[in-house]
């Protein structure tokens, strides 16, 4: 049988994804542990034979794949204004699938530089001034940047003030140099795509090449991103539909991992009556926010600094002297699976909890001010109350028996009325952990793809 | 030439949009490039528009009566922020009650707006003013 498997290298393991692009259906999956410091084709090879086994033998006309091994696309991204361009940089960069390991805000001082120097990212996102506005910041820090030394081994895209642009590329010449346009063009119109579009192709040229993975590249037929842009892109067909089928609108998703928690709207967010006064720049429809300290085992620990050991023992109904210790080891051992009743209560309210921070993190929240005119509501951020589709993916949640009390603190709470959460009465559950790869195989053929993700994302309870 | 750019809204807790809305329209129809963030603007939001823009000015309006307070301090954050000599304007009904508008004047200035404006102002007067501060002739 013909296939397109499309493959998913993360930083443990690696997971093909078989599909049957004539029958829209999914034909099987199989997961072996990458092989990053040998060959990665190895574990690559494992995967396949595993899925041949489950499938039968398949004739694999086509590969896609998307990568988080290695740490993943790791970006810094510089602004002018924390709350502005630098605010528009990072959002341009986790929609693109990065991981933004470091934020700079105003002139790059020497330390800053050597902080860059110590990070070594894989892409830096100059950006600062909006078009025709403040030119003296993005040049001071594209000047910054081009004396590094040893000079620096990354990638600059220079999404900035259009006015400073061609300046900036001429400071950095010498050094790879990529202009776009700006991220924040005005100081109400976010303009992030191009910069992103920039960002995946220099994550194929650069970081694949640079991570082991080009020796399967030539096996590969083209399409390469990091995961979490796969992830998006799978979101955003499922949302909007294609030319022929109608997508679910409105929908929110959270990836619960061991070390982050990724969360997913694809929503406008704008204020739901004309009364409220909105603030801040204006949000992505497809917005990414990734939590770095919220997952349910290298980060288990962020989890409990969030919401307290008070809150964890009453999720749980472990007593509270054991909760610290109980993390603690799960830290220590983020391969342990729950085997006892006692694991298993802490692992609900483990994702119970990085559910819940996620996602109020990622929603806006609205805020009643008393004026001399009266009371006025002020929002920031997206307002996702009238979200009506929460899907859950992530190993912690596609298995556990109490996805939907999960799910539940993902929600809008009376509790917690100032929190924009979606109210999310479908949840639909990713369980055999497709989202990655559909996203692959939506750059191709995003009818089989929204067909098969329409099968295989289960309503629950249904 | 290059057009002069403007920060507008109205600051505080006062939710008068209208003629905000009147302002953004009659400046850019004079030919400023004109940055409106609305209503309810703290001293901060001004200040980092203006750096992101590189403005060449800051209105700021207020209808409420309370303006008074919610300006003080306004120049020496810009100075803080690196906004040295930024043009400051502030216009409407800026004090409470009825009072002398030639000490309001006076007390607005000492904190040091460059132009003030009392109410019912039309939008030609401020920008008869932006032309002559900002030398466009």
């Amino acid at each position: 049988m013909e296939a397109i498997v499309l493959i998913d290298f993360g930083s443990t393991n690696t997971k093909v994804t078989a599909a049957d692009p004539i029958g829209e259906r999914l034909l099987g999956t199989a997961t072996a542990f990458t092989t990053v410091e040998t060959d990665i084709g190895e574990g690559l090879g494992e995967a396949l034979s595993l899925l041949q086994k489950e499938t039968g033998p398949l004739t694999l006309v086509e590969r896609f794949a998307c990568s988080s091994a290695a740490g993943g696309l790791r970006m810094v991204a510089g602004g002018l204004v924390p709350a502005l361009t630098a605010e528009a940089a990072r959002l341009a960069a986790l929609g693109a699938g990065a991981k933004v390991v470091g934020l700079y805000s105003y002139e790059l001082t020497d330390e800053d530089i050597a902080g860059i120097a110590a990070l070594k990212p894989d892409i830096f996102l100059l950006t600062g001034g909006v078009d025709g506005g403040n030119r003296e910041c993005i040049l001071h820090n594209a000047e910054m940047l081009a004396a590094m030394n040893p000079p620096a081994s990354f990638p600059v895209l220079v999404a900035g003030n259009r006015s400073a642009a061609a300046e900036c590329v001429r400071i950095l010449s010498g050094r790879e140099v990529i202009r776009c346009p700006n991220v924040l063009p005005r100081l109400g119109k976010l303009n992030i795509e191009p910069a992103q579009e920039h960002i995946r192709r220099l994550f194929l040229e650069r970081i694949i090449h640079a991570r082991g993975l080009s020796r399967e590249q030539e096996l590969i037929s083209g399409i390469l991103m990091p995961t979490p842009s796969a992830v998006k892109r799978a979101l955003e067909l499922l949302s909007e539909g294609t030319a022929s089928e109608t997508g679910l609108g409105e929908l929110a998703a959270v990836d619960l991992g061991g070390a982050t928690t990724d969360v997913y709207s694809m929503s406008s967010g704008l204020p739901k009556n004309g009364e409220t006064i909105l603030k801040g720049i204006p949000e992505p429809f497809s917005k990414r926010t990734v939590e770095g300290d919220i997952g349910m085992r290298y980060s288990a620990v962020g989890v409990l600094e969030a919401v307290g050991k008070e809150r964890l023992a009453s999720l749980s109904g472990l007593r509270l002297e054991d909760i610290e210790n109980r993390i603690r080891r799960l830290t220590a051992h983020p391969e342990l699976i729950p085997e006892t009743p006692e694991d298993e209560a802490l692992d609900y309210a483990l994702a119970a909890a990085a559910v819940e921070t996620a996602v109020e993190r990622h929603s806006g929240t609205l805020e009643e001010v008393y004026t001399p005119t009266g009371p006025v509501l002020v929002q920031t951020g997206k307002d996702l109350r009238t979200v009506n589709r929460l899907i859950l993916t992530g190993g912690a949640v596609i298995h556990n028996r109490r996805a939907r009390e999960i799910a539940g603190h993902a929600r809008y709470s009376r509790e917690n009325p100032a929190s924009l959460r979606p109210v999310a009465e479908e949840l639909y559950i990713d369980k055999s952990y497709i989202l990655a790869a559909m996203g692959l195989l939506a750059e191709t053929r995003a009818q089989a793809a929204l067909s098969i993700m329409k099968k295989e994302i289960q309503r629950y309870g249904t | 030439m290059e057009k002069k750019k403007l920060v507008i809204g109205v600051i505080g807790a006062d939710v008068h949009a209208v003629g905000n809305k009147i302002l953004y329209h009659a400046f850019t129809a004079a030919g400023f490039e004109v940055s409106n963030l609305g209503v309810m603007v703290s001293q901060e939001e001004y200040i980092e528009a203006a750096i992101e823009t590189a403005a060449d000015a800051i209105l700021v309006s207020s209808l409420y009566g309370h303006g008074e307070l919610d300006c003080r301090g306004f120049r020496d954050k810009c100075n803080e922020a690196g906004l040295k000599g930024i043009l400051l304007y502030v216009g409407g009904n800026i004090v409470v009650g009825k009072q002398d508008f030639a000490e309001v004047e006076k007390r607005f200035k000492d904190m040091g707006f460059d132009r003030v404006f009392g109410p019912g102002t039309p939008p030609e007067a401020a920008i008869e003013a932006l032309r002559d501060d900002l030398h466009i002739r």
